[in-house]
């Protein structure tokens, strides 16, 4: 009896969150825990230059004696720094893959299941006249295959993974790697700082629209594996380019750790747009399981008339501490934060952004849709800083909380520190049940119970939708629909 | 088609409709008349199985089956319609997305395919324009910012495009004008059919002259208190409310 009740949640659980399967692929992983030798391990696997090793052991040295954050509305059970892999990698017949034809073929079945067929796009590509999308794809810690690596070359785009960049455009990488967010920036970030394994490099030369959408997704597959990627996009003067990431883990049952960290930097007259569908598996029903998303995402908009917009889609993770910034010092620059976060079950997100105005004439706008359902727990915490020198700044927050049943919280924690008397900071928030009304209705005209919730919410999100490229924003609706199964009734 | 017998409903333990019966054949249109407050609204929603509304005795058979056991969406699978006294607004779902996700869900409820994307809205575009609406409120979120007009225009489209065995008018006719209430009879005169029932409610005699009913019900105290034919909206357009229910008291 107890078995068959446990074999059919297990059922049930893989049929909700399909991307929980596990590939089955001989990996080649440093020992377990943490520890100098680790560090200089990763480096020497990677074959990292010396700068780059000092730098890493620098940030292991900070991390020791950091406090961890403290201040989110988050609980959890302390981290077990020592009980967790912190390298993981395919094992490949070379070094790694050189084109996509080296690449392991069930390494290529898993993206195909995840929906990135790699092998499609560039036969589409080759034989189709049409704009497509770039993908570089990590696995566990390292980069396992960069598609399109020869178009975005004839426009003078790099994209590859970070590690390939060290080797490619170590001056670049040295430049700007830290600068956004330095090493001692907080106790997750300097962690990523010492034992980073992998994540994409993007530079776009001045004057140059990146012909196409660029995207990497990231797979946690190995267990008890935390993953830790750095990514570097800069957008130098007057170029413009379009980014999605994309993130799923198999089902497991203890917590795995993810602290990524993400620079951007935006020179004069530069645009990056940043999105982001989140989907690491949550946990069971029960809260059991799921990925700790501990991420630093910030971006620099250093050039005047520069622009950083970033929209996320947050449906997964156990726990999720993320506030994508925009650090707004260029004259005229302007930041953008789109945000849908999505709470089930015993899921908890503590998510916002930061918008700090340094340059005059800067502008932010904030646009947060906040959806707690189940018995789960969600935060919305913002800050809007606003400098003695940034005359004519302007921000509007917008700031929407849907509750979906009675057993879960939304909280807003909005800061405003305005140093500039002329400086317009608007802030509203709303906070509101799912209509009963607007629930009956739908019912009334035959659309089942869950499938109205997911039409209700779709609509309330519908602002942030929008931002997202065409091709994301039909995937990010169904999940939006996936991750609301079970949250009436 | 509907059969209900003896029904009674209280809302928050207050008894609102005390041992209503009607039987509607099939293919017939049967209006409800009565004064503001009699209950037409709520027996509506207990049709269509809205939360609240507890059914204290009696019971009601659509096509022969238990139509109170039934959620409010297989109802609508089976060919119950409801068009509101006051339509709902769904803030950022585009109209043509929520009517595709009405006909396809029952469709696929009634073992059908899904519509296929062209000859939906091929099909839509036409019954748009029968009610006068114009594409673009397509595309506006449903009801969002519509006037009362619109929206009940809006629900007459639904109802086109959902072509239920059992359409429920709730005064459907107040707030229309003299123009968009000819379109909107128009519209349900069309949709008349063997197979096809309606039970039209209104406060009005005004709209039966257009949709002529087979029957007239008048609704009070929570019980029908007469039925007739035409001549009865007649009366009690020339005497009012009052007089037939005391005549009926
Ligand atoms: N949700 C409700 N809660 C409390 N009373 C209600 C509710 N809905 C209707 N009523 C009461 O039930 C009675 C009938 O209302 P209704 O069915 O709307 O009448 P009608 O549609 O004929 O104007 C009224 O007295 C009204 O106040
Ligand atoms: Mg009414």
């Amino acid at each position: 009896m107890a078995i068959s009740v446990e074999t059919a949640r297990q059922v049930k659980e893989l049929e909700r969150y399909k991307y929980g399967f596990v590939t089955d692929i001989e990996a080649d992983t440093a020992p377990k825990g943490l520890s100098e030798e680790i560090v200089r391990f990763i480096s020497a696997k990677k074959g990292e230059p010396q700068w780059l090793l000092n730098w890493r052991l620098k940030a292991y040295e900070q991390w020791l004696s950091m406090p961890e954050p403290d201040w989110a509305q988050l609980s959890f059970p302390p981290i077990d720094y020592q009980d967790a892999y912190y390298y993981s990698a395919p094992k490949q017949a070379s070094d790694g893959p050189k084109t996509i034809g080296d690449v392991d073929p069930k390494l290529l079945e898993t993206y195909e299941k995840l929906g990135i067929p790699l092998h499609e796009q560039e036969i589409l590509a080759g034989v189709q006249e049409r704009s497509n999308i770039a993908v570089d794809a990590v696995f566990d810690s390292v980069s396992v295959a960069t598609t399109f690596k020869h178009k975005l070359e004839e426009a003078g785009v790099i994209f590859c993974s970070i590690s390939e960049a060290v080797q490619r455009c170590p001056d670049l990488v040295r430049r700007y790697l830290g600068s956004v967010v330095p090493v001692g920036d907080n106790k997750h970030a300097c962690l990523n700082s010492a034992v980073f394994t992998d994540g994409s490099f993007v530079y776009i030369p001045k004057g140059v629209r990146c012909p196409m959408e660029l995207s990497t997704y990231f797979r946690i597959n190995a267990a008890n594996t935390g993953q830790f990627e750095r990514t570097l996009i800069v957008a130098d003067e007057g170029s413009h380019v379009s980014y999605l990431e994309g993130c799923t883990a198999p089902m497991r049952d203890e917590n795995q750790l993810h602290a990524a960290v993400v620079e951007l930097v935006a020179l004069d007259e530069a645009e990056i747009k940043y999105s982001t569908v989140q989907n690491w598996y949550p946990g069971d029903a029960d809260g059991v399981g799921g990925i700790y998303n501990f991420v630093t995402k910030r971006g620099a908009c250093r050039g005047c008339n520069s622009k950083i917009s970033w929209t996320q889609v947050e449906t997964g993770s156990a726990i999720t501490w993320k506030y994508p910034s925009c650090i707004l010092q260029g004259e005229g620059s302007v930041g953008e934060f789109h945000s849908i976060a999505i709470t089930n079950n015993h899921q908890q997100a503590d998510t916002g952004t930061k918008m700090i105005h340094l340059g005059p004439n800067t502008k932010s706008r904030i646009i947060s849709k906040g959806i707690s359902a189940g018995r789960s727990s969600q935060s919305y915490r913002g800050l809007v800083k606003i400098s003695p020198k940034a005359h004519g700044a302007r921000n509007h927050t917008q700031c929407d909380s849907l509750l979906v049943g009675d057993s879960c919280a939304a909280h807003t924690v909005p800061y405003i520190e305005s140093r500039n008397a002329e400086a317009q900071v608007e802030h509203e928030a709303t906070t509101s049940r799912i209509s009963e009304d607007q629930l009956f209705y739908c019912r009334q005209r035959g659309i089942p119970e869950e499938q109205a919730v997911a039409l209700v919410v779709n609509g309330f999100c519908r602002d942030v939708l929008q931002q997202l490229p065409m091709e994301f924003a039909v995937e990010a609706q169904k999940l939006v629909g996936i991750s609301l199964e079970g949250s009436v009734g | 088609m509907l059969e209900i017998e003896n029904l009674q409903v209280a809302v928050e333990g207050k008894e609102i409709l005390k041992g209503l019966s009607l039987k509607l054949p099939a293919g017939e249109v049967h209006a409800i008349m009565g004064p503001n407050g009699s209950g037409k609204s709520t027996l509506s929603y207990v049709l269509a199985g809205r939360d609240g509304y507890e059914v204290t005795q009696g019971r009601v058979l659509f096509k022969g089956e238990d139509l109170l056991e039934m959620e409010p969406e297989k109802r609508a699978a089976a060919g119950v319609f409801l068009a509101f006294q006051y339509p709902v607004e769904i803030p950022g779902v585009a109209n043509t997305t929520f009517l595709k996700e009405a006909a396809n869900a029952v469709r696929m409820a009634r073992g059908e395919e899904p519509h296929d994307a062209l000859r939906f809205v091929k099909l839509l575009r036409a019954k748009t324009k029968e009610l006068g609406m114009s594409d673009e409120m397509l595309k506006r979120p449903v009801n969002s910012g519509f006037s009362g007009g619109e929206k009940k225009r809006n629900e007459m489209l639904q109802m086109a495009m959902l072509e239920p065995s059992l359409a429920i008018l709730d005064e459907t006719d107040s707030g229309l004008d003299i123009d968009a209430l000819k379109t909107v009879s128009d519209a349900v005169n069309a949709m008349r059919a063997e197979n096809r029932t309606f039970l039209v409610i209104t406060h009005y005699q005004r709209l039966l002259n257009h949709i002529v009913p087979d029957q007239i019900h008048v609704l009070a105290g929570g019980r029908i208190v007469r039925s007739g034919g035409q001549e009865l909206a007649a009366e009690l357009e020339a005497r009012g409310y009052a007089d037939i229910l005391s005549a009926a008291a």
